[in-house]
């Protein structure tokens, strides 16, 4: 029994460690595509080119909206639009601003006359560009204010006796659920209205942004969800949330398991240690990985149509998408409740009070 | 191709764990409703959050395949 459980720590643990290298490698990995030839068509570049985060939105055939590049050198801010950092055939071109910018595998660089990159300027140079998933957050966000704002002063002026009326109707159920099913079982009932303002906000975020990604066309289309910095963000403010909350018999628990010999103490520290890094990393890597897998299925399934040349392929190929496309609705809604739910966990036991005559002796994980 | 099979391997080898893990959450939900129907809501919705844990490491391989085949 003990020899099992101690096997099963030690496959998470290696797991772990193989997930945290891997990612190091996917760091690494500069999403390097393979050089195009004419009329050959590449799938890997075509869906990694619609996963990634562009200067432009595509609207539909050759129109597209080309958003502003902000740029921060040693000279000062500079903005233009992106227009003009491609020439009529969409291929890189310099713009030649207090720099000369050009885009080096989709990143602003400094380069020099000859068109080589210019290391040390660029390194001064930041990037404040509203991006495609930039401009796709602040529709989101948009949504998100008129939505709840609207919700919110409904509440207002009829305060929460009476039946709610119109959008009220359809947010209600799903903040309920957040604090009957995730915040109130996690946290406990004295706690949770403390944590609910931010689940709720991170619940609704990550919401609308998986819902806008799976909409193919405009307003939607922009992978923010599957963007590792996006889910950085989310992740991290989770850290802060959970460590600044955390109680003494959380740091206890970390550093000096209460019940267990003073050996297995020393042992159990740095993995404990390490587990409270490692939660919020794994918090992030699975939104990234579901998001971005969701759209690389429905592109490589779209890509078969490509692939095999003939409009036939599409007969499988698009029941197949609809089918992938029914599924990612339910993980688009199953990846926001997850992570707002193990958000949630950790802050619950962060935030516990323990009772030690209770469970004296006992491991925890 | 023989750079993408080797990424097909790799993530032909997820999806076999994915399967044994959720075939397993499948077969317990499915064995704890039979044995106690009335917990079948509760017993779903954990079962529904499990199998999201297990897909998420299959899903973590998957795109480690993918980005290794680019």
């Amino acid at each position: 029994m003990y020899l099992n459980r101690f096997k099963s720590l030690l496959v998470v643990s290696l797991s772990l460690m193989a997930i945290l290298f891997s990612t190091a490698v996917m760091a690494n990995e500069n999403l390097v595509v393979a050089e195009k030839k004419e009329g050959d068509f590449n799938v890997t570049e075509t869906i990694l080119e619609h996963i990634k985060d562009d200067h432009s939105w595509h609207l539909w055939g050759h129109n597209s909206i080309h958003l502003p590049v902000i740029l921060y050198t040693s000279k000062g801010i500079e903005y233009f639009s992106s227009e003009k950092l491609v020439d009529e055939h969409h291929e890189p071109a310099v713009y030649h601003g207090n720099f000369d910018y050009k885009l080096i595998e989709g990143k602003t660089k400094i380069v020099d006359a000859n068109g080589n990159v210019d290391a040390a300027a660029s390194k001064q140079l930041w990037d404040f560009s509203i991006t495609k998933n930039v401009a796709s957050l602040f529709i989101s966000v948009i949504i998100l204010l008129v939505v709840l704002l609207t919700a919110a002063n409904a509440y207002k002026r009829t305060g929460i006796k009476s039946a709610p009326k119109g959008v009220q109707s359809f947010m209600e159920p799903i903040v309920l659920f957040v604090r009957d099913e995730v915040a109130i079982p996690n946290i406990g009932a004295k706690k949770a209205g403390k944590y609910m303002p931010f689940l709720l906000t991170i619940f609704f975020l990550i919401l609308t942004n998986n819902f806008l990604g799976l909409i193919p066309f405009f307003p939607g289309g922009a992978n923010v969800s599957g963007n590792i910095a996006f889910t950085m963000t989310l992740a991290v403010c989770v850290f802060i949330v959970v460590n600044l909350n955390a109680n003494k018999s959380y740091w206890e628990h970390i550093f000096w398991m209460p019940g267990m010999h003073w050996s297995m103490k020393l042992f159990l520290a740095p993995i404990e240690l390490i587990g409270v890094f490692t939660k919020p990393i794994s918090l992030m890597i699975r939104l990234f990985a579901n998001i971005t897998a969701g759209h690389i299925l429905v592109l490589s399934l779209i890509c078969l149509i490509f692939i095999f040349k003939t409009v036939f392929a599409s007969a499988i190929a698009v029941p197949f998408a609809v089918f992938i496309g029914m599924i990612e609705l339910l993980v688009a809604f199953l990846q926001a409740f997850i992570f707002t739910m193990l958000a949630a966990m950790y802050i619950g036991m962060a935030t516990e009070e323990h009772h030690h005559e209770a469970h004296e002796g006992a491991a925890h994980h | 191709m023989v750079v993408g099979s080797v990424a097909a391997i790799g993530a032909g080898l997820a999806a076999i764990g994915a399967g044994i893990g959720i075939g397993q959450i499948g077969k317990g939900a499915v064995e704890g409703i039979a044995r106690q129907p009335e917990a079948a809501n509760e017993i779903r919705s954990n079962m529904i959050v499990a199998a999201a844990f297990v897909e998420a490491v299959a899903l973590f391989a998957v795109v480690v395949a993918l980005l290794g085949n680019g």
